[in-house]
């Protein structure tokens, strides 16, 4: 029987601004909650507040161009994101591009899925309130950003791969530095493990908290490791295979729970695959070309083209809708965090407003990724 | 010293004024050392959090960042008091008094050695305990003023934190009073002379209620893993996102001395107060005791800031869960044995 209290006193449920200046949200994100209490009735999203019109400017660029916007996209994933179009140019003008090319992307294309994933992990353990988690994952990112600002020359930003293969080749000490950071990194995952994955605390705050049923997962259109959380196979690297991911072997990272402590592993998982994947590739890498020639200005065929890549977030899908001439006539991301942040509405109505937070950081959400 | 000051002042006014002079004296010094206590207890957690986190902390302004805090204060004092329009004038600057107030009001009773402690009432524990749960008027009354709805949900959770867990302190305490047989605290640490340091004594009830009593006194400092008060990362800032300059700087300075009290009430109750470890000072008649209580008290703030830097912060119902179904039923099982313990003179 519902115990029945005769009050005068009404409640009712409030309207509070998460964002677009919060801590939580990692960016201009502005979410407007309905709270009943402590609990949310209602998470509605509101995006536009770092819209750059990337889609509209490529239309205006040449195709060399566009790959430079790219990385102001899914910064945290930007060389994985200049592969994408490179691909999708490559794919346009029927170039096959050099093994080493091919290998050399492959390997960068991970570490930036590691490099990705451990600030994704230092910011989680922030949210749920243990700062420490954020040191400990910026040391091991500091030595991945100077493995590239040797390569390329930035440390954000970066760019490397152009349309028909990599703008320079490798600095002579990649090879040696990548090696010495698996070497390092893979006494750090246990590390992480101690300090955040077994927490009591930490457990309670994740396991059975934002569960994304299998069926939500796909009919949200989510992918990436949120997906992956819930047991939908969705890895692009192992479904349709680019780059090099055909010549090695990596187990897709799967967890059936769907549920934050589920996402979160995968995460973790990957940054082990991802560790085996350079392994693998490290020590072969062919000699070889590192461009095929294109012309200066690249006009691509008539027709439509499509393209699709893994980020550390999930699917990054390229469309490319050419007339013939130097610029696209449209050119649409499928961006992978705009999926993943759909799901927020039913994950966290109901839960309480800690919970949020740890959903929102098990989404990983980039903003500029959303707004574009 | 102190007597000739004392004897000099009674020389030239008369006594009722005298008297009154020298508590305004004492209050001052005691003021002034408190709050050079909690800057530099606001240096050694930046210094500890750094240590933690690979980092160097404050290095710069002075020998080993050691004027770094005074700096920064020296800034929350010399800053513009922004506040936002249509907050509770009266409530909203009253706020940050209570909560430093009701710090400052329990340092007067501590115990720093024989000699160093302003009152020595029969009640000690009891006014502590009374004392440290006023702050939380100030933190609600600071959370309501300031017309924001972050920090209205903060001082709501603090209200929360503070009376939940206000249960599972008192109650440690009186099971560590069972032993002792009194609740003034000098009395408390000459007990602990002759039968050495209540955790000591080898009463399982005993290292019981100190966990407890850390877990409690943590949350009632409002200090991770329990800071749900200001969760950075859900509610910006917390009961003082409204707050700035000095205002802030009290409630912050608030924190620390609370932690000090809580720390300090640790050391009385279950490491010997005053007391060197096997007496090892005790025949010197020229050390300072307050020496060894000093050095006991950062041992426990130490404690409490590993907690902060390593744990993950509780969510609101798994902090009240902790409380009422595990903490508070411990904690009263545990005064039984304790009471039982005693009656029967028995050593567990």
């Amino acid at each position: 029987m519902e115990p029945t209290v005769k009050s005068n006193i009404k409640t009712e449920e409030y309207f509070i601004n998460m964002g677009p200046q919060h801590p939580a949200t990692h960016g201009v994100l502005r979410l407007m909650l309905t709270i009943d209490g402590e609990i949310i009735k209602n998470v509605e999203p509101d995006l536009g507040y770092i819209h750059r019109s990337i889609e509209k400017m490529c239309e205006r660029d040449s195709y060399q161009q566009i790959v430079h916007l790219t990385d102001r996209m899914d910064y945290l994933s930007s060389h994985i994101n200049n592969e994408a179009v490179c691909l999708v140019v490559e794919k346009a003008l029927e170039i096959e591009v050099p093994e080493r090319v091919k290998v050399i992307r492959t390997i960068i294309g991970e570490l930036t899925r590691i490099a990705s994933h451990c600030l994704w992990w230092g910011v989680m353990g922030m949210d749920v309130g243990a700062l420490t988690t954020y040191f400990y994952a910026f040391r091991d990112r500091e030595l991945i950003n100077d493995i590239f600002e040797e390569t390329c020359g930035a440390r954000l930003t970066m760019n490397y791969n152009i349309p028909g293969g990599l703008m320079f080749d490798i600095h002579p000490n990649f090879v040696n530095r990548t090696k010495e950071f698996i070497a390092h990194f893979k006494t750090k995952i246990p590390e992480y493990d101690r300090l955040l994955t077994g927490n009591v605390i930490f457990q309670k705050r994740t396991k059975g908290i934002g569960v994304l049923s299998p069926e939500d997962a796909i009919s949200f259109g989510a992918s990436g490791p949120v997906a992956r959380g819930s047991g939908v196979n969705c890895d692009i690297r192992k479904i349709h295979p680019y780059s090099a991911y055909d010549l090695v072997k990596f187990e897709e990272s799967l967890q059936t729970n769907g549920d934050c402590l589920a996402r979160y592993n995968v995460r973790i998982q990957e940054m082990w695959q991802s560790l085996s994947i350079i392994e693998q590739l490290i020590d072969n890498i062919p000699e070889g070309d590192i461009k095929v020639a294109t012309k200066a200005v690249i006009k691509l065929p008539k027709g439509e083209y499509y393209q699709r890549v893994e980020t550390a977030r999930g699917e990054l899908g390229c469309y490319v809708n050419s007339t013939g001439t130097k610029n696209p006539y449209r050119f649409k991301f499928r961006s992978p965090g705009l999926s993943n942040l759909g799901v927020i509405n039913s994950l966290a109505t109901g839960s309480k407003i800690g919970d949020l937070v740890a959903i929102m950081s098990t989404i990983d959400i980039v903003v500029p990724d959303i707004d574009r | 010293m102190i007597e000739t000051i004392h004897n000099w002042l009674y020389s030239i006014m008369p006594e009722g004024v005298a008297s009154i002079t020298e508590m305004v004296l004492i209050a001052t010094a005691y003021l002034a050392l408190f709050a050079l206590a909690g800057l530099y207890l606001v240096y050694f957690e930046r210094k500890v959090a750094a240590w933690f986190q690979l980092r160097l902390g404050p290095n710069r302004v002075g020998p080993f960042g050691l004027f770094q805090t005074m700096a920064d204060a020296l800034k929350l004092v010399s800053k513009e008091l922004t506040t936002n329009d249509r907050i509770d004038k009266l409530l909203y600057n009253l706020a940050p008094y209570f909560v430093i107030v009701a710090a400052l009001i329990a340092l007067a009773v501590l115990p720093f050695s024989k000699q160093f402690q302003a009152f020595d009432i029969n009640i000690g524990i009891f006014f502590l305990l009374a004392v440290s749960s006023m702050g939380v008027i100030g933190i609600l009354l600071g959370g309501w003023a300031s017309n924001n709805k972050y920090a209205l949900i903060g001082a709501i959770r603090s209200g929360i934190q503070t009376i939940s867990y206000e249960l599972s302190v008192g109650l440690s305490l009186l099971t560590m009073v069972l032993l002792t047989g009194s609740l003034q605290l000098s009395e408390i640490i000459e007990v602990q002379r002759t039968g050495g340091w209540l955790i000591l004594q080898g009463h399982i009830p005993a290292v019981i209620a100190f966990m407890i009593f850390m877990i409690a006194g943590t949350a009632e400092t409002n200090r991770a893993p329990f800071d749900l008060v200001e969760a950075e990362s859900e509610l910006g800032a917390g009961f003082h996102t409204e707050y700035s300059g000095m205002k802030f700087a009290y409630f912050f300075l608030a924190e620390f001395i609370n932690m000090f009290i809580i720390a300090s009430i640790a050391v009385v109750v279950f490491f010997g107060g005053w007391l060197s470890p096997f007496g090892i000072t005790d025949e010197i008649t020229w050390f300072p005791q307050f020496i060894w209580f000093f050095i006991k008290v950062l041992g426990i703030i130490f404690l409490m800031m590993w907690f902060r830097w390593t744990f993950p912060r509780l969510r609101v119902d798994q902090l009240l869960t902790l409380e009422w179904k595990y903490l508070l039923p411990i904690n009263l099982v545990n005064m039984v044995l304790m009471a039982i313990i005693i009656w029967l003179n028995l050593t567990l």
